[in-house]
C-alpha cells in the first residue's frame, strides 16, 4: 500500500490544470515568494504512513498511556456518555460543516445550538447563553471582562473568590496582564465585607465591576452564594457564578439567587475528557447584560415565505463586523461540544439530569464517609467556610490525609494499582471526585487499597 | 423555569436525523469557503482521536501513565516548529483567536521585561476580523495600514505608522487576498527596526508547507489553525485548535504548561518568563491527535503535495472565472483569490449575497462574501487540494451559469435559494425582536 493522501487529482489531470493555467508548473505561480526564504530541501518531518501503519502507531501511543479508575475532577469528569450521543456528533453533516454564516444550509447546527442555549438558560435560569466557550476558565475570564465593559471603565477590579478552581484563577490573572482589568483573589468574608467598615484591607467598593465566586467551589463546597450575590449587589457591582452545571439539576438556579452571569465548563454534558480538552464552556447571562456578551448567540427569525428558522443574530457585538470594537475575539468556538449538550439534555429532560447527578451525589457522599471511616482521611476545612462534614452535597470532596506514611505515597500506592484517587491539592489534600459511572466494587478498591496502604506505612 | 421531560433514544436520533438532513457540510458537497481551507476530513482520525487511549485519560493524572499522550503532543509540536521554522509551540490556545491572544500578550510581556511597554498594534487592511479584535482584549490599539493597487502592504504608508510605540505588526501571510507579500523580509525587517514583534496570522499556512518556512521572513511568532491546514473538522463552528510557534527569543514566554523531553521522559515544563495560563489543562487534545494522524499520513512529501496542489487549483479556478467576473487582483494566487461581483451590481442589481444564495441551489456551499472588507461584493475561493477535477470544473460551470443568469433572470437570484429546507431568513429581524431561547416571558433577567 501507499502513503494516504486525500487529493483527488491525478497527475495527468494537473497536467491539465497547470495547461488550463498557461504555466508550466507551480513554481511560476509563487514566484511573490522571495528566493531567499524558499525551501530547497525536504521539511525533517517524519511520515508517509499507509492506513495500516498510521493506524497502529498512533493505536501504539494510545496503548502507552495508562487507564485507570478515575476519582479525579477539577473540572474535567468521567462522566458516562450515551452511546448514542457520538453517534450524533459523527454525523458528518454536522462536524464538517463551517460556522453557520450561510443559514439557509446551516439549519441544523442552528436549531441544535438554538436548544442548547435553551437548556442552559433553564439550567441556570437565566435570559441568555451564547453558543459556547473555549472552557470553563476561558468563559470566566471573558464573563469578568463582560462585567468591566459593563461597568464603561469605571470600575475596572473584579474581586474572585480564592476558592475557585485554580486553573481558572491563573487564567483570569492571565487576562489581565492586557490592563483591561485588575483582578484581586480573596476569602469569601472578605468579598462580603467589600463596601462595609470591617472591609480592611480589601479594595474600594466603588472600584469592584464584579464577584466571582464557585457554585460549588472548586472543593466541592457550597458556600453562601445567596449572601455573595446580595453583597455585590450592594456596591453596585455583578455577581458571576462558575457553576458546575451538572449539579443545577439539584440545587438552586444562579439567576435565581440573584446571579448576573453564569458560566463555567459543561464538559460533564456528553464530551470525554480527552486529556482535558476540548471541553465545553459556557457563558448566560441577564437579558440586560445580552449585547455585551462574548460570542455566538442563535437566534429565531423566519424566511421570505414566514417559515420558522434559525441565524446568527447580534453580530454587532463580534469580531467579524465590529472588529476591534467587538465584545471578545472568539470567532471559533465549541460548537460540536454544544451540540453533544444539548442532545444529551434533550435526552435526559430534568429527571433524568437530576437523576445522574443524584447518583454522583450519592456515590460522593458513600466514599467520603467510607474514607473518614479509615481513620486514614480527615474533613477538610477552607479557613473561610463552615461546612457540615455530613453533608456532601456535591460529588467532589476535598479530604485531609491523617493516616501513616504521606499521601503521596499513598497516591502513588493506588495509581499502581490502576486507582487513580483524585488530585491532590496540597501537601495533605486530596480532592476526590465520584461520578455516576463509578461502581460499589471500585469504591472498594478504593477504600481497601486506603486501609492496605496504612497497615504497612505504620 | 426547569427543563422539559426526558425523551426516548429514538425521538432524540430521529431529531437530530431531521436536524442533519438541514446541514450542508464538507461530505454534502464543494465548500470553498475563502481563508478557512475546508478541506476533506480524513475519517481515520475520526476513529485515532477516540481511542479510548486518550478518551478516557484524565489530565491530572500522573505523566508517568500519560507518556503517549505527552510524546505525541511533543512530536506534534516539534513538527510544527519544523513546519513554519520556529524554535518552539505551545499547542494550547483553543482556536486561531486564541493563539493570537495568546502571541500578543507574550509580545507584551517580552515588551515589558525589557521595559518597553507599548500602545498599538498595526495591521492591514485586509485583516480578519479577529486580529484588530485580539488587539483590543490584549489591551492595545489597532493601527490599520491600508493596501496598495496590488493588494498587498503599502511600504510608504507602512514606514509612516511605523513608530517606538508600536508592540506588533500582524501580517496574515499570504493575505486574505491570497497573495503573498513580496517584500516580506523588508516588512519584518522594518518592523524590527523600531523594536516591534512581526506576527503572522497563520490561517492561510495551507498555501506554504515544504515551500517556505515562514519564520524565515522574520516573523517572530504565527498561529496555526490545526481545523484548516491540518484537516481537523470544523465542527459547525469548532472546536479547533490554534498553536502558536515563536522564536527562540520568545520561547520563556511561552503559556504554561509546555511538553518537554528529559531523560526518555515526558514533562510538561513551566517556561521561565511564562505569561501564565491561557486556558484550563493543555490543549484541545483531541483535535491535536487529528492533526498528528494527518502529518503522519502525509509526511515531509505528502505536506509539500497538499500545499502545490492548493495553489494550483485555486488558480485553475481562477484562471476560469476571469472574464465571467471582475478580478481585482488578476494575477497568480496561492491558495486562494478574491473575485468581486461589482459588475454583476451595476449591470443588474444582483449582489454578491445573491450569487451565494443561488450557489447553495447548484449544490455548492458559497464562497466567504464581503471579506476582505477592501474589495467591493467581495466573494473570497479557496477550492482546497481535496476536490477533485470535475467537482472544480461544475463549480466553474455554476459560477459561469450564474453569471448568466444574473443578467438574463436577476429575480431568479433576488430569490434564491429555492431548493434548501428555508428560504433566505431575516437577519434584520432576528436581530430586533431578538429570541435566542424558548422561554416563558416572566424569565428573570
Ligand atoms: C485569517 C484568519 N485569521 C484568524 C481566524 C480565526 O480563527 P479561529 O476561528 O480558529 O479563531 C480565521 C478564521 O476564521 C481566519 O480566516
Amino acid at each position: 500500500m501507499s502513503r494516504l493522501d486525500y487529493r483527488s487529482i491525478t497527475d495527468e489531470q494537473r497536467a491539465v490544470q497547470l495547461n488550463a493555467i498557461g504555466v508550466a508548473s507551480c513554481n511560476e505561480l509563487i514566484a511573490d515568494i522571495p528566493s531567499e526564504i524558499r525551501l530547497h530541501e525536504a521539511l525533517a518531518i517524519e511520515g508517509g504512513m499507509d492506513e495500516i501503519a498510521l493506524v497502529c502507531h498512533v493505536g501504539e501511543l494510545a496503548a502507552e498511556n495508562k487507564q485507570l479508575v478515575c476519582f479525579a475532577g477539577g473540572g474535567c469528569y468521567d462522566h458516562h456518555i450515551p452511546a448514542f450521543i457520538d453517534h450524533i456528533v459523527r454525523r458528518p453533516e454536522f462536524f464538517t460543516a463551517y460556522t453557520p454564516y450561510q443559514p439557509e444550509a446551516s439549519q441544523g447546527t442552528l436549531q441544535a445550538i438554538y436548544e442548547y442555549q435553551t437548556a442552559m438558560c433553564r439550567l441556570t435560569a437565566m435570559a441568555v447563553s451564547n453558543a459556547s466557550m473555549y472552557d470553563g476558565a476561558t468563559a470566566l475570564a471573558e464573563a469578568a471582562l463582560m462585567a468591566v465593559r459593563h461597568a464603561r471603565g469605571k470600575r475596572p477590579v473584579v474581586v474572585a473568590a480564592e476558592t475557585l478552581n485554580p486553573q481558572y484563577l491563573e487564567v483570569l490573572t492571565t487576562y489581565a496582564q492586557s490592563g483591561l482589568m485588575q483582578t484581586h483573589v480573596a476569602s469569601i468574608e472578605k468579598m462580603c465585607a467589600i463596601g462595609t467598615d470591617s472591609a480592611d484591607g480589601v479594595v474600594d467598593s466603588d472600584t469592584v465591576a464584579a464577584i466571582l465566586i464557585g457554585y460549588p467551589n472548586y472543593y466541592g463546597i457550597y458556600e453562601n452564594v445567596a449572601k455573595v450575590v446580595e453583597s455585590a449587589h450592594a456596591i453596585g457591582a455583578l455577581a458571576i457564578v462558575c457553576a458546575n452545571p451538572l449539579l443545577l439539576a439539584l440545587g438552586e438556579s444562579p439567576g435565581v439567587l440573584g446571579a448576573d452571569i453564569v458560566c463555567g465548563e459543561a464538559q460533564c454534558f456528553g464530551s470525554p475528557m480527552s486529556f482535558g480538552g476540548p471541553g465545553l464552556g459556557y457563558l448566560c447571562a441577564t437579558e440586560r447584560l445580552m449585547r455585551l456578551m462574548p460570542g455566538r448567540i442563535v437566534g429565531r427569525t423566519c424566511d421570505a415565505d414566514g417559515a420558522d428558522g434559525f441565524v446568527l443574530t447580534l453580530a454587532t457585538r463580534e469580531q467579524h463586523i465590529r472588529r476591534e470594537k467587538a465584545t471578545s475575539n472568539i470567532c471559533s468556538n465549541h460548537a460540536l461540544n454544544a451540540l453533544a449538550a444539548g442532545a444529551y439534555l434533550t435526552f435526559h429532560g430534568a429527571d433524568g439530569l437530576a437523576a445522574v447527578a443524584q447518583r454522583c451525589v450519592e456515590g460522593a457522599r458513600s466514599l467520603y464517609e467510607r474514607l473518614i471511616a479509615t481513620d486514614s482521611f480527615a474533613p477538610f476545612n477552607i479557613s473561610s467556610v463552615d461546612t457540615d462534614e455530613a453533608s456532601v452535597r456535591s460529588y467532589e470532596f476535598a479530604v485531609r490525609y491523617t493516616g501513616p506514611g504521606s499521601l503521596a505515597e499513598l497516591y502513588d500506592t493506588l495509581v499502581v494499582q490502576g486507582i487513580l484517587p483524585g488530585i491532590v491539592v496540597a501537601d495533605d489534600v486530596l480532592l476526590v471526585a465520584v461520578t455516576e459511572r463509578r461502581n460499589a466494587a471500585e469504591l472498594d478498591r478504593f477504600v481497601e487499597g486506603v486501609n492496605r496502604y496504612a497497615a504497612s506505612a505504620r | 423555569m426547569p427543563l422539559p421531560p426526558g425523551k426516548s433514544e429514538i425521538e432524540v436520533m430521529r431529531h437530530y436525523q431531521y436536524l442533519a438532513s438541514r446541514n450542508f457540510g464538507l461530505d454534502t458537497g464543494m465548500y470553498p469557503l475563502g481563508s478557512c481551507t475546508m478541506k476533506y476530513n480524513p475519517r481515520v482520525n475520526e476513529d485515532l482521536c477516540r481511542l479510548e487511549g486518550f478518551t478516557a485519560l484524565h489530565p491530572a493524572q500522573p505523566i508517568a501513565t500519560a507518556q503517549g499522550a505527552l510524546r505525541l503532543m511533543y512530536e506534534l509540536a516539534a513538527d510544527l516548529a519544523e513546519i513554519t521554522g520556529f524554535a518552539a509551540t505551545t499547542l494550547a490556545p483553543a482556536a486561531g483567536a486564541h493563539g493570537e491572544y495568546t502571541a500578543l500578550m507574550m509580545f507584551r510581556a517580552a515588551l515589558e521585561a525589557r521595559g518597553d511597554a507599548r500602545q498599538t498594534v498595526i495591521i492591514p487592511d485586509t485583516a480578519h476580523g479577529t486580529n484588530p479584535a485580539t488587539v483590543a482584549l490584549c489591551g492595545y490599539k489597532t493601527i490599520t495600514v491600508a493596501s496598495n493597487e496590488n493588494g498587498t502592504i503599502d511600504l510608504d504608508a507602512l514606514r509612516e505608522v511605523l513608530d517606538t510605540d508600536v508592540a506588533a505588526l500582524m501580517l496574515t501571510n499570504p493575505n486574505t487576498l491570497g497573495l503573498f507579500e513580496p517584500d516580506i523580509g523588508k516588512i519584518t525587517a522594518m518592523a524590527h527596526d523600531v523594536g516591534a514583534f512581526a506576527y503572522c496570522d497563520g490561517a492561510n499556512l495551507n498555501a506554504l508547507m515544504g515551500i517556505t518556512r515562514i519564520a524565515e521572513a522574520g516573523f517572530d511568532a504565527l498561529h496555526i489553525n490545526l481545523h484548516k491546514t491540518f484537516a481537523a473538522p470544523h465542527g459547525g463552528g469548532g472546536p479547533g485548535a490554534g498553536p502558536v510557534c515563536v522564536t527562540s527569543e520568545l520561547a520563556p514566554y511561552l503559556p504554561t504548561p509546555v511538553v518537554a523531553l528529559r531523560e526518555e521522559n515526558y514533562v510538561f515544563e513551566t517556561p521561565a518568563h511564562t505569561i501564565g495560563r491561557v486556558r484550563s489543562w493543555y490543549g484541545n487534545f483531541s483535535v491535536l491527535v487529528r492533526a498528528y494522524a494527518y502529518l503522519k499520513a502525509l509526511g515531509a512529501e505528502g505536506l509539500r503535495e497538499v500545499s502545490e496542489q492548493a495553489i494550483i487549483s485555486a488558480n485553475y479556478v481562477r484562471t476560469q472565472l476571469r472574464d465571467a467576473f471582475d478580478m481585482p487582483y488578476d494575477r497568480p494566487c496561492m491558495h486562494e483569490f478574491v473575485l468581486s461581483g461589482t459588475r454583476q451590481k451595476k449591470e443588474s442589481g444582483v449582489r454578491t449575497l445573491d450569487i451565494a444564495k443561488r450557489l447553495l441551489d447548484y449544490g455548492f456551499h458559497p464562497p466567504t462574501v464581503y471579506f476582505p472588507l477592501i474589495v467591493d461584493e467581495c466573494m473570497m475561493i479557496e477550492p482546497t487540494e481535496t476536490e477533485p477535477l470535475k467537482t472544480l470544473d461544475a463549480f466553474i460551470e455554476a459560477m459561469r451559469a450564474i453569471a448568466t443568469e444574473a443578467s438574463s433572470n436577476p429575480a431568479m437570484l433576488h430569490a434564491a435559494p429555492q431548493t434548501l429546507p428555508v428560504r433566505r431568513l431575516d437577519e434584520t429581524a432576528a436581530a430586533r425582536d431578538v429570541v435566542v431561547a424558548d422561554l416563558p416571558a416572566t424569565n428573570p433577567s
